[in-house]
C-alpha cells in the first residue's frame, strides 16, 4: 500500500499538537460551563434567561437560525460543486460535510434548550400538529441529520479501509476501529457499485432538503403577524443568506486546517480563488435580498413596518445593524471581487467577518421585531422593552457553539479532511494517460 | 420537612393523573352516551361499561347509572365546549376610565401573580392630533386563532363554543403561540409561579382543567385569559365584566344574539349596529370574538391617569 503512504502522512490522522490540545482543552471548558449554566436553566425556568413576554424569544433562537443557515454548505457544495463535476472541490466536499453536520446537530440541540419544557419532547411526536412550522422542524432536522451523516460516510469508507490497512501492523487497536467503520470494504466491484449509487441518491436528496430546511426556518417567522417577519421575501431571503454563512464557514475552517496540517499541496491558492469567486457570488445575491428587505419597503412602508425600519435604520439597533450589513455584507462584496482579496489569507479573513456578522445578522431578525408588537408595551416592568442576553444565555450560546468546533474540530482529527481514496485513484489515472501519451 | 413536601407532591401528581385520566374516560364515555340516547329515553339493558374511577381501577357500571352520576362532574367535553354556545364579548370604550377593578378582579380569580396581567387596559393615542382613550384588552378568542394555527402539540386549541383554551399539561414551551399572537395576550411562566391558594392543594387540583386557567399556573408553560367557562357554567359571568364599576364589558352568546354586562341585557347586532361597533385589527383576518364599541362621548379620560402605572399590570402584595 505503499502509493498511499505520502498521502496518509498528509492527510491521515494526526495527534494533536500542544495548540490542539490547548483548544481542545478550551472548548470543553467553554462546554461544560454552558452545561452548569443549563442545569441551572432547568431547575429555575428560562427566568434566569433575559427573555420576557415581549421579547419571548432571544439569542437561543438566533442562535439556532445561524445554525440552521450553515449547515446549509452541504446542499450548496454539493449543488455548486458536485452536480457542475467542478475540478476544484476536492478539498472542500469533505469539509463541507463536517461543517454541516456539526451544525445542523447543534441546532437540533439548540431548539431544545429553548423549549422549557424539555421534559415534555415526547409530545411533540404523540401529539404532533402538521400545520405547525415547529412539527415541519421536528421532521427535516433529524432527516437533515441523517442524510448529511451519510453523506459523509459514505465516500468515507475507501478512506476508512485505506486507514484500517495501514494501520494494521503499527497501532492494531487505531486500524480496529477504522476496520469496524470501514465495514469490510475491499474494493469489491459491487461494494463499489453500490456505494456510487447510495452517494448519487443522497446527493439528489440533500439539495431539495436543503431548501426545504431553510424555508421552514424562515417560515418559523413569516407565519407569524409580527412586523418584519411577516415577508413573503423570507423564504429566499433566508436561502441566500445561508448560502453567505455557510460558505463564510467553510473557508474558515478550510484555511486553518490547511495551515495546521500544512496542506498548501493539496488546497492551492487556485482553490480559494475558485471559492472566493462563489463566495462573492452568494455575497451580491445577499446584498440584493437585503436591498429588498430594507430598502425597497422604505417606500412603501405602514405605519408599524416604518417604525421598524426605523429602529434598525437609526434607532435603537442602528449600530450594529449598519456594522453587521457594511462590515459583514457589502464590504466584503466588493472586496471579493478582486482577486487579490481572494488568496487564502485575505479570503480566510473576509469569511471570519462575514460569519461573525451572519451570527449577529440573525440577531438582528429576531430581536428588534419583537420590540414592536401591534399594541404598545405597557403595563410590564421597565426592562421588558429591552433586550440584551443574560449570563446564562452568553454561557449557553458559547457552549453550542463549542460543541460545533468541538465535533469539527475531533472529526478533522480521525478523518482524512481530502479524500485519499480519491487523490490517489486520480493519480493513478493521471500515470496511466500519460503513459498513453507517451506510448 | 422535606420528606414531606415531596411526598405530598408526588401525591399531588399522582391523583391529578389519574384524575385527568378518568375524567378524559368520562368525557369520551358521555359523549357516546349523548350519541346512543338521542331518541330513546332507555338504554340496552345489560350493556356494560368499562371505566376507570378516580383511584385508577377498572369498574363496570351500567350505561344507564353513568348518566346520572356524570352528568353532575363532566358536562362536556373540555376540547369540544359547550354545545350549541359561541361566546362573545363587547368592550365599549366610551365607558372606561381605568378603573382597572376588571384588572384586579381577573388577577385575583385566576392567581395571576407573574408581571403582566391577561386583561390589560392600554393608554391609547393614534397620533398627537387624536385625542386619547383607555383600551381593555383581553385575549380575543379569535375564530382564525394564530395561535392555534402555529402550536406544535395542540396544547392551545379552539373549541366549537368559540372559547381558546390551553393545555398546560401538555404545552412545551415553546412559545411559539406568544409570536403568532398579534395582540400579545400571552403570558409566560418563565419561573416556577408564586401561587398562593385559600383551599388546599387537592381542591386546586381537583378543579385544575383549561377552563380554569391559572389553576395553577404551570411552571414553562403558558397562560391567557380563558373567557371565564368555569363561570358561564355556573351561569355566572367573567370575573372582570362583573367587577367593572361602569359596565364596559358586555358579556353573551351569539347565537342567542345577546350580551350582558351584569346591568342591562342588550341585543348584540344592535348594540353593535347602533354604536358602530368594530374588532380590533380586522385586517388580519384573525376573526376576534371581541367587539369595541369606538370611545365616542366617553368619560373624561384625565380621570383614568390616576391610576395609570406603565410599568405595572399585577399589584404585588406588599413586602412587609
Ligand atoms: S387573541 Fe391571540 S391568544 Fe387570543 S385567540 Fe387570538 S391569537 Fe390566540
Ligand atoms: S408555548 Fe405551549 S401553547 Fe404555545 S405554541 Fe408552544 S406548546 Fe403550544
Ligand atoms: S374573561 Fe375571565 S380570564 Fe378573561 S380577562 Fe375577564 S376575568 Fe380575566
Amino acid at each position: 500500500m505503499s502509493k498511499y503512504d505520502q498521502l496518509i502522512k498528509d492527510l491521515g490522522p494526526r495527534k494533536f499538537s500542544l495548540k490542539g490540545k490547548l483548544w481542545v482543552a478550551l472548548l470543553l471548558a467553554v462546554i461544560v460551563a454552558g452545561i452548569i449554566a443549563y442545569v441551572d436553566q432547568l431547575i429555575e425556568g428560562q427566568v434566569v434567561t433575559n427573555m420576557r413576554d415581549y421579547v419571548l424569544w432571544g439569542v437561543y433562537i438566533s442562535n439556532f437560525v445561524f445554525f440552521v443557515a450553515t449547515s446549509f454548505v452541504a446542499a450548496v457544495v454539493v449543488a455548486a460543486l458536485r452536480l457542475t463535476k467542478n475540478e476544484w472541490r476536492r478539498p472542500f466536499v469533505r469539509m463541507a460535510q463536517i461543517v454541516a453536520l456539526a451544525c445542523i446537530i447543534m441546532a437540533g440541540i439548540t431548539i431544545i434548550i429553548d423549549m422549557a419544557r424539555p421534559d415534555r419532547m415526547m409530545n411533540l411526536f404523540i401529539h404532533a400538529r402538521l400545520q405547525s412550522p415547529i412539527t415541519w422542524d421536528v421532521i427535516i432536522i433529524p432527516t437533515f441529520i441523517v442524510v448529511s451523516l451519510l453523506l459523509l460516510y459514505f465516500p468515507l469508507l475507501g478512506d476508512l479501509a485505506i486507514l484500517r490497512d495501514h494501520y494494521s501492523e503499527t497501532n492494531k487497536k487505531l486500524s480496529k476501529i477504522y476496520g469496524f467503520f470501514a465495514m469490510k470494504w475491499r474494493w469489491s466491484e459491487q461494494q463499489i457499485k453500490l456505494q456510487g449509487k447510495s452517494i448519487r441518491l443522497l446527493v439528489l436528496m440533500i439539495i431539495p432538503l436543503g431548501l426545504i430546511l431553510e424555508s421552514i426556518d424562515a417560515y418559523l417567522f413569516s407565519t407569524t403577524y409580527r412586523v418584519g417577519w411577516n415577508s413573503t421575501n423570507f423564504g429566499p431571503y433566508f436561502i441566500s443568506g445561508a448560502m453567505v454563512s455557510g460558505l463564510g464557514a467553510l473557508i474558515t475552517v478550510v484555511y486553518i486546517v490547511r495551515k495546521n496540517k500544512q496542506l498548501q499541496n493539496y488546497i492551492t491558492e487556485y482553490h480559494f480563488d475558485k471559492i472566493g469567486k462563489l463566495f462573492n457570488l452568494t455575497c451580491l445575491i445577499y446584498v440584493y435580498f437585503n436591498i429588498n428587505e430594507y430598502l425597497v419597503p422604505l417606500f412603501t412602508a405602514k405605519k408599524g413596518e416604518s417604525e421598524h425600519l426605523e429602529t434598525l435604520l437609526r434607532g435603537e439597533f442602528a449600530i450594529p445593524f449598519w456594522i453587521v450589513t457594511l462590515a459583514g455584507l457589502v464590504f466584503p462584496a466588493i472586496l471579493l471581487m478582486f482577486q487579490r482579496f481572494r488568496k487564502p489569507r485575505p479570503l480566510y479573513l473576509i469569511a471570519i467577518v462575514v460569519v461573525l456578522g451572519a451570527w449577529w445578522k440573525r440577531y438582528l431578525i429576531v430581536t428588534p421585531t419583537l420590540l414592536h408588537p401591534y399594541l404598545p408595551i405597557q403595563g410590564v416592568p421597565e426592562n421588558w422593552h429591552h433586550y440584551f442576553p443574560s449570563v446564562h444565555e452568553w454561557l449557553i450560546t458559547g457552549a453550542t457553539l463549542a460543541m460545533a468546533l468541538l465535533i469539527i474540530t475531533l472529526l478533522i482529527r480521525y478523518v482524512p479532511v481530502i479524500s485519499i481514496d480519491r487523490l490517489a485513484e486520480e493519480e493513478a489515472e493521471r500515470l496511466t494517460s500519460e503513459k498513453k501519451a507517451a506510448a | 420537612m422535606d420528606e414531606n413536601t415531596k411526598d405530598t407532591r408526588r401525591k399531588f401528581l399522582n391523583n391529578g393523573w389519574k384524575l385527568g385520566l378518568a375524567s378524559i374516560v368520562g368525557g369520551a364515555a358521555l359523549t357516546h352516551l349523548k350519541e346512543g340516547f338521542a331518541f330513546e329515553t332507555k338504554g340496552p339493558a345489560g350493556e356494560k361499561m368499562e371505566l376507570m374511577d378516580v383511584d385508577g381501577n377498572i369498574i363496570e357500571v351500567d350505561p344507564i347509572d353513568m348518566e346520572e352520576v356524570d352528568l353532575e362532574q363532566v358536562t362536556h367535553n373540555v376540547r369540544r365546549g359547550i354545545p350549541g354556545r359561541k361566546f362573545t364579548m363587547v368592550v365599549d370604550l366610551a365607558k372606561c376610565q381605568n378603573a382597572l377593578a376588571c384588572q384586579r378582579s381577573c388577577n385575583k380569580h385566576h392567581f395571576v401573580t407573574g408581571d403582566n396581567a391577561w386583561l390589560k387596559v392600554y393608554k391609547m393615542q393614534e397620533t398627537e392630533d387624536t385625542s386619547p382613550y383607555w383600551m381593555p384588552t383581553l385575549c380575543m378568542h379569535c375564530d382564525q386563532p394564530a395561535c392555534v394555527t402555529v402550536c406544535p402539540v395542540d396544547a392551545t386549541f379552539k373549541r366549537e363554543d368559540g372559547l381558546v383554551l390551553i393545555d398546560n399539561d401538555r404545552c412545551v414551551g415553546c412559545r411559539f403561540c406568544m409570536a403568532a399572537c398579534p395582540y400579545s395576550t400571552r403570558v409566560f411562566n418563565w419561573n416556577e409561579p408564586k401561587q398562593e391558594f385559600e383551599m388546599n392543594m387537592d381542591m386546586v387540583e381537583e378543579m385544575h382543567s383549561p377552563e380554569h386557567a391559572g389553576m395553577p399556573s404551570i411552571k414553562g408553560t403558558v397562560d391567557k385569559c380563558d373567557f371565564c367557562p368555569h363561570q358561564a357554567e355556573k351561569g355566572e359571568l367573567p370575573h372582570c365584566v362583573t367587577a367593572c364599576p361602569n359596565g364596559v364589558f358586555y358579556f353573551g352568546d351569539k347565537n342567542e344574539d345577546v350580551v350582558t354586562n351584569g346591568n342591562e341585557t342588550v341585543r348584540l347586532s344592535k348594540l353593535l349596529e347602533e354604536n358602530a361597533g368594530y374588532r380590533l385589527f380586522e385586517d388580519l383576518g384573525t376573526e376576534p370574538s371581541v367587539y369595541y364599541l369606538p370611545p365616542k362621548d366617553r368619560l373624561p379620560f384625565e380621570e383614568g391617569l390616576e391610576n395609570y402605572n406603565e410599568f405595572q399590570s399585577v399589584e404585588k402584595p406588599d413586602v412587609p
